[in-house]
């Protein structure tokens, strides 16, 4: 049979928390991505560290989108889901598109499987899909204990390695080579060499099952995708603002102080920097988020790039300390990589719901920047940039990512660090005496003299300050102007942010989609549909919630609508309507879920559709 | 140091805002006064505080300083300290910044001991917030939050501390200059976290707490100085303590008890001085409260151990690239 071609393919790997299934799913994009595919991952795990075997609890999942396209999302509807037991079956069959292609480990549908997911005994769910879809048997665990005949290893080891079995197994439906993940399992377990062979040997052993086998089984083949020419490297959201910081750390020529919590979603950040302390990384793994912040606000007034990362409710307790940080104008970033909430809410799902705390989480006024990487790749970027501006405009500032983004990954070409703008501390001249450390420049910058320093002596503290001697004041009138100064100062530096362009369609138009972070793919795949199909959308997607773009004014008026499509009740909606008095239309999905581009499709025909009548009417 | 300074040289231009007679001033005083002594520049030196009277400390010294949020002190010292471990950093805290809200923050200064001075302010009440009782008000103290007696089972600070790892635990008093000179010099010697617990007096709102101690009729009763190599002695030589087994008793030197008999003082002994800071606990069992340095050891510092692996990474793998960091392991070209 010759292999039908594809333009893209959404697989979602599904089997028990201990099937190995993240493992997979990332092999298939790494040997996807050096292909030349362009691809979108997600992996979605359950809460639970070990959720009982074979429950739906239990399941983990790792969604893969890849093409001959661009690709933006993770993909809507699946179009192939492998599941290692009856389990996964049930929790990811609503995904499955009809007549999608169902690839199942036959021994995963016993009776005790059936039961543990919560089936009748009785039940035959995967006959029951045969009108509908395409159904692949394979006993992969009896394949796999096949394959392993001759080796040494146990009987648990040897099932440890059907998930490999699975990938040889896509591999040759995919025409895809073995070389990467051969590559890879000889490195991983370079200290147990007969698990190494056997992984490969089971690997092998799927490819040259498609082979063999009778059956007639499909092929496809999905060519790489016309992407700009580069070096590339495949790279998870976490790792991205890892590297943004490390690299912002370099070209100010600060040392990179890191205190941090460990939570869901942010840990892996920590991770990541901990691996790095030949860059002069210092990472502090604080006894509580309240400590890893005012650790890092130490380090900051001591010199470094003090930088804190956590998600919701770590940020919640970081609240004081980082109103401290506006009143000593020290540079401070921070990371909140967003969850479901409130309270500890859905720790393993994605949310937007931070917004609101970011901009307002704080008692007094007391500003800052806020900011937002769009994708994974773009963490690298949002990172350097929130870095950039608190050192050089002395402040903290908030950098918003989200479960999606910090474990989502994709295929980025990466900068040179020549091509990486530099970064320049503010510090200060004490040759003039004496130092004033709240006297500020014509930006409104402080400068940062810094313990060492001598004739630089200060003292600088929470009480509201006098204007210029930074001294402690009680002063009515230098309070009100203290606030407006710390204000307009903030206000001041969307004043160096780059133009705005739009991401999607033109100048001016029937709809203006707004966005920000992480629905970036999925608002952009549907703005660009419409496009094409000849209606009047653009798609703007923001970096900068606060302060906004001094130009996010006259592009909206430049638009019969607007809609703000965002993973919460209507956050960044709501600030737009204040701000430009514009009756903005939000959409809203709160199910812990990334946004789909097809349900921002419809949102926006509805749109479109409104406008339609009203012009008639 | 090129330049002597004086005592002068540490003050700043900024009026002290403790009420009159507060115990406040005599610490001050004597930290003014022992800068100029350790020869460390001036610019090297921080004081890092939380929020309370006490806290307000950095603002009266002519160094560089911080004054913070309530308890947050020692975990912003922590982070300063880590980033530079050059610095001379001071910690300045009350019996509420320190034991209470920071409490956490203060036993994980401890555990890990980077090399800081922590004076905490002990009055035995909430001073800023005009009142309340604190963390070491004693069982039945009445105060405006406690009308009918303090309920609560106060923290032994020094206890707390040795139960934390500290390694380097003295106590000393506000008004017994001489001693807190030492303390605070022993201190700053010390290579680790010190932790200095000073009586403190706040005549506004528990006035006299520290009387036994400090007054010239109590002192020489309950008060006993222990020193390295000395054997404990007090009452004005009168009285000694020996050691039963593992039962510290209070013995009559005239009963023909010899000094060779008492118990020696070694401060490097870590069961022992877990014992001298519980004399604290029982008042009525007639034992003096130890004053000085009751416990110092020398464990690894924070900073030594952070900076060693930065070391040690650089030298297995170099100095950090940025543009190998960037690439990563797994590259490919799009022509
Ligand atoms: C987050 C927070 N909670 C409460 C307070 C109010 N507060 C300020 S100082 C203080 C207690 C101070 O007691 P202590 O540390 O013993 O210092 P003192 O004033 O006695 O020197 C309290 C409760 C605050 N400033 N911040
Ligand atoms: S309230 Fe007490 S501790 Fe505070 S300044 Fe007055 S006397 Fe000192």
């Amino acid at each position: 049979m010759t292999p039908q071609e594809l333009s893209k393919v959404t697989i979602l790997f599904s089997g028990d928390s201990g099937d190995g299934i993240q493992l997979t799913g990332s092999e298939f994009s790494h040997t996807a991505a050096l292909y030349g595919n362009d691809l979108s991952t997600f992996p979605d795990f359950p809460a639970e560290i070990r959720a009982p075997i074979g429950t739906v609890a239990g399941v983990s999942g790792f969604r893969l989108n890849f093409g001959s396209i661009e690709i933006h999302t993770p993909g809507g509807h699946v179009d192939v889901l492998v599941v290692m037991n009856a389990a996964a079956l049930k929790k990811n069959i609503e995904d499955l598109r009809p007549n999608g292609l169902i690839i199942a480990n036959s021994s995963g549908f016993d009776k005790r499987n059936l039961k543990l997911a919560g089936y009748d005994e009785s039940a035959t769910p995967l006959d029951d899909l045969r009108d509908s879809h395409r159904i692949l048997e394979l006993d992969v665990t009896k394949l796999t204990r096949e394959s392993l005949k001759e080796s040494s290893l146990g009987t648990k080891e040897r099932d440890r390695s059907k998930n490999m079995f699975v990938l040889g197994f896509l591999y040759w439906i995919y025409g895809r080579s073995l070389e990467r993940t051969t590559q890879f399992l000889t490195e991983k377990f370079a200290k147990r060499p007969e698990i190494a062979q056997a992984n490969i040997a089971v690997l092998k052993a799927g490819y040259h099952y498609g082979e063999t086998t009778e059956a007639s089984l499909p092929r496809y083949v999905v060519k790489p995708a016309p992407q700009k020419p580069g070096v590339y490297r495949n790279i998870s959201g976490n790792q991205a603002t890892a590297l943004g910081l490390v690299a912002a750390s370099q070209k100010s020529g600060l040392d990179l102080f890191y205190g941090s919590y460990p939570i869901t979603p942010a840990s892996d950040i920590l991770h990541e920097l901990a691996k790095h302390k030949n860059f002069g990384v210092k990472t502090f793994q604080a006894e509580d988020e309240i400590a890893a912040i005012t650790a890092a606000i130490g380090a900051s007034f001591g010199g470094a790039m003090g930088v804190t990362a956590s998600s919701g409710p770590g940020i919640a307790l970081k609240g004081e300390a980082i109103g401290l940080a506006v009143m000593l104008e020290l540079p401070l970033v921070i990371v909140n990589v967003q969850r479901g909430g409130p309270s500890t809410g859905l720790p393993t799902k994605t949310e937007q719901a931070d917004l609101f705390q970011a901009m307002y989480g704080r008692n007094g006024e007391a500003p800052l920047p806020v900011f937002a990487a769009k994708s994974p790749s773009d963490a690298f970027d949002a990172a350097f940039e929130a870095a950039k501006y608190a050192i050089e405009y002395m402040t903290p500032v908030m950098l918003l990512s989200d479960g999606y983004i910090a474990n989502g990954s994709e295929p980025w070409m990466f900068p040179t660090s020549g091509e990486l703008s530099a970064i320049h501390p503010v510090k200060a001249n004490l040759s003039e005496q004496p130092y004033l450390p709240y006297k500020r420049n014509e930006r409104g910058v402080r400068s940062w003299a810094i313990p060492g320093q001598k004739d630089g002596e200060h003292r600088i503290g929470g009480l509201e300050k006098e204007i210029d001697t930074g001294n402690v004041s009680y002063d009515a009138r230098n309070h009100e102007a203290m606030v407006k100064i710390r204000a307009e100062r903030i206000e001041k530096l969307a004043e160096s942010y780059p133009p705005l362009e739009m991401e999607e369609g033109e100048a001016e138009g029937d709809v203006l989609v707004i966005g920000w972070g992480s629905t970036y793919g999925a608002v952009k795949v549907a703005a660009r549909d419409l496009n094409r199909d000849g209606f009047a959308v653009s798609h703007l997607h923001l970096r900068h919630l606060y302060p906004l773009h001094p130009e996010l004014g006259h592009v909206i008026s430049r638009f019969k609508k607007v809609v703000v499509p965002e993973l919460n009740n209507g956050q960044l909606v709501k600030i737009l309507r204040e701000k430009y008095l514009v009756d903005a239309i939000p959409y809203n999905k709160i199910q812990g879920q990334p946004l789909k581009a097809d349900e921002v499709h419809e949102a926006l025909m509805n749109t479109i559709r409104s406008i339609v009548k009203n012009e008639k009417a | 140091m090129s330049e002597t300074l004086t005592a002068k040289d540490f003050a700043t231009d900024q009026d002290v805002r403790w009420c009159p007679g507060c115990g406040d001033y005599a610490i001050l005083k004597q930290v003014q006064t022992i800068m100029p002594e350790l020869n460390i520049p001036r610019e090297d030196i921080v004081f890092i505080s939380g929020i309370g009277c006490s806290s307000r400390f950095p603002y009266y010294m002519n160094t560089y300083g911080m004054h913070s949020i309530h308890g947050r002190a020692t975990s912003i010292a922590t982070g300063l300290k880590s980033a530079r471990p050059e610095l001379s950093v001071w910690i300045v805290t009350g019996d509420g910044d320190g034991l209470s809200i920071g409490g956490n923050h203060l036993i994980h200064l401890f555990r890990r001991n980077p090399d800081v001075n922590v004076l905490l302010f002990n009055n035995e009440i909430y001073g800023l917030t005009k009142g309340q009782y604190s963390p070491t008000s004693h069982e039945g103290q009445v105060t405006k939050s406690s009308p009918m007696g303090a309920i609560d089972h106060p923290f032994n600070p020094l206890a707390l501390a040795m139960g934390a790892d500290a390694t380097f635990v003295a106590r000393t008093a506000d008004r017994d200059v001489k001693h807190q000179r030492e303390m605070l010099l022993r201190s700053n010697q010390h290579k680790g976290s010190s932790f200095l617990e000073i009586y403190q007096n706040c005549n506004v709102f528990n006035d006299g707490a520290f009387e036994m101690f400090t007054g010239k009729d109590g002192k020489p009763f309950h008060t006993l100085y222990v020193e390295h190599g000395q054997p404990l002695i007090f009452a004005n030589g009168e009285k000694g303590i020996v050691l039963d087994g593992h039962t510290p008793r209070v013995v009559d030197l005239k009963d023909g008890i010899n000094q060779s008999d008492l118990w020696i003082h070694d401060e490097h002994d870590p069961f022992k001085a877990y014992m001298l800071t519980r004399m604290f606990d029982d008042p009525t069992a007639g034992f003096p409260r130890p004053f000085g340095v009751l416990y110092s050891v020398d464990r690894p510092r924070y900073e030594d151990l952070l900076v060693g692996q930065i070391e040690h990474a650089r030298s297995i793998k170099g100095e950090g690239d940025l543009d190998s960091l960037l690439a990563g392991k797994n590259t490919w070209e799009v022509r």
